[in-house]
């Protein structure tokens, strides 16, 4: 099998938790869209591994190991990811992460200037992509 | 101790005194007064010493060189002959006088450490001016008696005539100052030396180029200091200060200053006869303005101001004849009676409670207040209005006999025109002295009217100075004989001529001045006036200064009151109230220098404000719009900045991926 | 968008051996990867909250079967368990606890959509292209032994890999007690939950996490 099968799988998984993450407002889908990054990354690593293990350059399957560790480290994440977005919620009464705008230039309506200031830097982007 | 030692510590005690004092007044107040009086005191005593070693006959001269100054060298150098001797003697004998009067005159005062420190300090200057033999360290004395006179007539802060008067008087003689700094230095590149044997020796062998403008640049800052035409309108609003100073540097020393630099350096001047002219001129408007409008003055120092201001005429006049021998005999009885006539008006101030004369003509029996007072202020009038035997008497006699000397053409290099400038504003100002005199003795003595304030006896140590000083202003005059041994060797005896001429010119004034007074005081029962201090049991500095404070708002001026029974209204007439006012001259400066002073700061303001600013506001504004740009990019909102940073790391990836690729 | 790039793919593939092992697994893989694309897309784009938790089940499952396909078994149920057993159900939890909104929320994208997109569009260019540049050549043998058996897997990670295991565990531990820090309400300073803990005040201040936040449990 050609490894670019798994490879253009992954990097499309992982623009797609990019785009997750950017775009959601609710902190729990950027969670999940995080886990869709992990995920793409995982599938490289396996990938990647049995390619050079059929190769037998590598005979410490360190591909599958990270995977492992990756995994776990993953589902602490989520639990610690949780426990601030709970904590967020409690306080906030919100998990809405544009709207958790502390750090902002004060003076401006937090509301009022997001989509305003959000297309400036939309232009910024394109400008600059 | 070789004289020349003992010559180094007479201007070093009071600085090591000032010094202390400075130093020790918060710690150990007991410690002030003993260092305020001691080194004046051994001053004098070392002063005497060395005159007496002295003796009038070839002058000390002393030098060591400190560092290498460049092409003109400057020197400590010590230059001491007969005038520099006596009027050292005189300068620690008033500064001693006056450490014991204010001992006693600022009793109570929380500010006496650093006052007696000052006038420590302003003694050792003076000292040290008039033994310096070099201009430069002369000049570091000099200024340091300007600063010392600032700081001594602003003691009474608190009041705003003080604060007006320390200003004025420092921007006035600084005013003077500058030319004097630039005429030294042209003096110096002239002759080649700082040193003042050097300078006079060039003098007189014809080596200065410009001698004409170095001695107008040098007579400016005299001018300043020594209070002549036309700068000498600080020295009667320096009467702010309290009496003891005005005494000692207003009217014995530090005024006596400029005098004694050109009697120093007359050679210089005489080898310019404009210079000389313009002296005469300055001194003859000086003495009969300043005598006019002494006549008016309300206020008792004033009077006492304006009248030295042209006694320090006379001194002037005296130079510009060419005879510094008569200069300096004037400059020395001179110094004597008008620090008694200043510390007698300290103790009529305070037992009056009033510095108003028309105040005091309306109080019975302030003589018999001030027995010791009443008595010193008589003799030292009689001084002042020259009437013989007083020392007043021969030392102005002196001058106009050296003015009668030059008018008739028997002094050589100097024009006759300044002898007779001199000579007839000398008999004038003789006639107005008198008169001026005779008004502050009657108006302050022979008042009728309620009682006078009884406050008790003055203390001993203002009085007991009195007297001390009462001495060489009855004694001093009969030293014309000796004295030219120690000056020039020019006699100094009256001439007959000019001793009736200014004899007979005074007893007129006095005697009209009677009859006018005669004739108003009857008018002053019936116009009420006065106002007392509102602390009369406060020590005498406390006095003064309230009643300095409220002289303004009582009498309708600093230095006039409106008075009806004032003999001088009836005498001058309609000049009365020019003459109060100084001859408006201090309006006329404003206008010609004040306002448009006022008016480039206006422009340079606009110009800094309005035309400079707006360029340093547009630079500030620019980078102030981008911030505000940038600003707006601070949403806060976590994705926005994770959108960009990750645009560009993939925009930093593909162009890292081209460049290793080479496409 | 996928098909293009698969378009691409085929064709750099094409080079030197052909798109198709003899095997057949390319087939199986390629329709796995479709669903779990979708699957993945659908679970960023949709508005109902739910539906993406379990549209992401869908996802994770995909991935599971392709580990599969790669001959990593043990990998492949630790992603079951782990992602689709104890994750997903975390995530559920989660959007239970701060009321997220069941049904259509028509507010599920921030405003910072546009430009997510570009970013998320013009990383997948660049990754894609990257990735297809670089490995368009390398075919991954899957006929020799299998790679990622639980024997072999258990081995590499027992001998070579103990010491980071072991060290993970610790980490396990930090995050297990900084999830319960972060989870059980403070003090009384905050005033919105303080009602809610004033049942308990001497168990909150006295036996440390143990009776901590009730929604603890669930979540762990």
């Amino acid at each position: 099998m050609h490894l670019a099968y798994p490879a253009v799988l992954s990097a499309l998984l992982f623009a797609t938790g990019l785009y997750g993450v950017l775009a959601r407002r609710n902190a729990i889908l950027v969670l999940m869209s995080v886990e869709l990054m992990l995920n793409a990354v995982n599938l490289n690593l396996v990938a990647f591994d049995v390619w050079l293990d059929g190769i037998a350059r590598d005979t410490l399957h360190s591909g599958q190991a990270l995977t492992l560790f990756t995994i776990a480290v993953a589902a602490a994440e989520i639990g610690i990811g949780l426990a601030i977005v709970l904590a967020v919620y409690r306080n906030r009464g919100t998990s809405d992460i544009d709207r958790l705008r502390d750090t902002a230039e004060s003076g401006d309506d937090p509301d009022d200037a997001g989509p305003g200031t959000a297309a400036a830097a939309a232009e910024k982007a394109e400008a600059t992509a | 101790m070789t004289t020349t030692t003992l010559a180094v510590l007479v201007p070093l005690l009071p600085f090591l005194g000032a010094l202390a004092g400075l130093l020790l007044g918060r710690a150990a107040p007991g410690f002030v007064r003993p260092l305020a009086v001691l080194p004046p005191l051994a001053s004098l005593v070392l002063a005497v010493l060395v005159a007496v070693r002295q003796g009038g006959g070839r002058a000390v001269d002393a030098a060591t060189e400190l560092t290498p100054t460049g092409s003109v060298p400057i020197e400590l150098a010590l230059h001491i002959d007969g005038f520099a001797a006596l009027v050292a003697v005189l300068v620690a004998l008033v500064a001693s006088c006056v450490q014991i009067y204010s001992t006693g005159y600022l009793r109570e005062d929380p500010r006496y450490p650093s006052y007696a420190a000052l006038v420590s300090l302003f003694t050792s200057a003076m000292l040290l001016v008039v033994y310096t033999g070099d201009l430069m360290v002369l000049l570091v004395g000099w200024e340091a008696m300007g600063i010392c006179s600032y700081f001594l007539v602003g003691h009474y802060w608190e009041t705003p005539e003080a604060r007006a008067a320390s200003l004025k008087a420092f921007l006035v003689t600084k005013l003077g100052d500058v030319p004097f700094l630039i005429g030294l230095l042209a003096l110096a590149a002239d002759a080649g030396s700082f040193r003042i044997t050097t300078v006079v020796a060039g003098a007189a062998n014809g080596g200065l180029d410009h001698p004409t403008l170095i001695a107008l640049l040098l007579l400016a800052g005299v001018a300043g200091k020594s209070a002549q035409f036309p700068l000498h309108t600080w020295l009667p609003d320096a009467m702010a200060g309290p009496t003891p100073v005005s005494a000692l540097i207003h009217a014995a020393t530090m005024v006596a200053a400029g005098v004694y630099f050109v009697a120093r350096l007359l050679p210089v001047f005489a080898a310019s006869a404009a210079a000389l002219v313009v002296l005469a001129a300055m001194a003859a408007v000086t003495m009969a303005g300043s005598a006019l409008a002494a006549l008016a003055q309300d206020d008792i120092k004033r009077v006492l101001a304006y009248s030295t201001i042209g006694q320090l005429g006379y001194m002037t006049g005296a130079l510009a004849v060419g005879d510094r021998g008569a200069a300096v005999f004037h400059l020395l009885s001179h110094g004597a009676f008008k620090a008694l006539l200043f510390l007698a008006a300290g103790v009529i101030i305070h037992a009056a409670g009033t510095n108003s004369l028309a105040a005091m003509s309306r109080m019975r029996n302030l003589r018999d207040r001030v027995p010791d007072a009443y008595w010193t202020m008589t003799v030292a009038l009689l001084a002042l209005a020259a009437i013989p035997p007083f020392s007043g008497f021969f030392s102005k006699e002196a001058v106009l006999g050296a003015a009668e000397h030059t008018a008739t053409g028997h002094t050589e290099g100097v024009p006759g025109a300044a002898g007779w400038i001199v000579l007839v504003a000398g008999l004038v100002t003789a006639l107005l002295t008198a008169a001026y005199a005779t008004r502050l003795w009657l108006l302050a003595f022979r008042g009728r009217g309620a009682d006078a304030p009884d406050h008790g006896r003055q203390p001993v140590a203002m009085n007991a100075v009195l007297w001390v000083l009462t001495v060489p202003s009855i004694v001093f005059g009969l030293g014309y004989g000796l004295l030219p041994g120690w000056f020039d060797g020019r006699s100094l005896t009256p001439t007959f001529a000019t001793s009736v001429l200014g004899t007979g010119a005074a007893l007129v004034g006095g005697i009209v001045t009677y009859g006018a007074w005669r004739h108003t005081t009857a008018l002053a029962a019936r116009v009420p006036l006065g106002a007392v201090a509102a602390h009369p049991e406060g020590d005498a500095g406390k006095v003064e200064a309230e009643a300095i404070a409220s002289h303004a708002p009582a009498y309708g001026g600093v230095a006039s009151a409106d008075d009806p029974a004032d003999p001088g209204r009836l005498l001058l007439g309609p000049l009365h109230r020019h003459a109060a006012a100084g001859f408006r001259l201090d309006a006329l400066y404003a206008v010609l220098f004040v306002r448009p002073v006022l008016a480039a700061a206006d422009v340079v303001r606009f110009l800094d404000r309005e035309v400079v600013d707006t360029y340093v506001r547009a630079a500030g504004a620019v980078p102030r719009l981008l911030g505000t740009a940038v600003r707006r990019a601070q949403t806060g909102n976590v994705q926005t900045y994770v959108s960009v940073l990750l645009a560009g790391t993939v925009v930093l990836a593909v162009a890292a991926l081209l460049a290793a690729t080479g496409a | 968008m996928s098909t293009a790039l698969a378009v691409t793919t085929a064709a750099a593939a094409a080079e030197t051996r052909g798109f198709l092992s003899p095997t057949g697994v390319e087939i199986a893989f390629l329709l796995v990867g479709v669903v779990t694309f979708g699957a993945a897309v659908v679970t960023v784009t949709t508005r109902q909250l739910v539906h993406a938790a379990l549209w992401l089940v869908v996802a994770l499952g995909g991935l599971a079967v392709e580990y599969l396909l790669l001959t990593a078994e043990f990998i492949a149920w630790v992603q079951v368990l782990i992602y689709v057993g104890s994750v997903v159900v975390l995530l559920l939890f989660g959007l239970m606890l701060t009321k997220a909104p069941i049904g259509r929320s028509p507010d599920a994208d921030s405003g910072n959509r546009p430009v997510a997109l570009a970013v998320a569009v013009a990383a997948a260019a660049a990754l894609v292209w990257v990735v297809v540049d670089a490995f368009r050549t390398t075919w991954i043998d899957l006929s020799g032994p299998a790679a990622g058996t639980t024997a072999v897997t258990g081995a590499s990670l027992f001998q070579s890999w103990v010491l980071p295991f072991e060290a993970l565990s610790v980490l396990l531990l930090a995050a297990l007690v900084g999830a319960i820090v972060l989870s059980r309400r403070t003090g009384g300073t905050d005033g919105s939950d303080g009602d809610r803990r004033s049942t308990a005040p001497a168990a909150r201040t006295g036996s440390g996490p143990d009776p901590a936040a009730p929604d603890k449990e669930g979540a762990r």
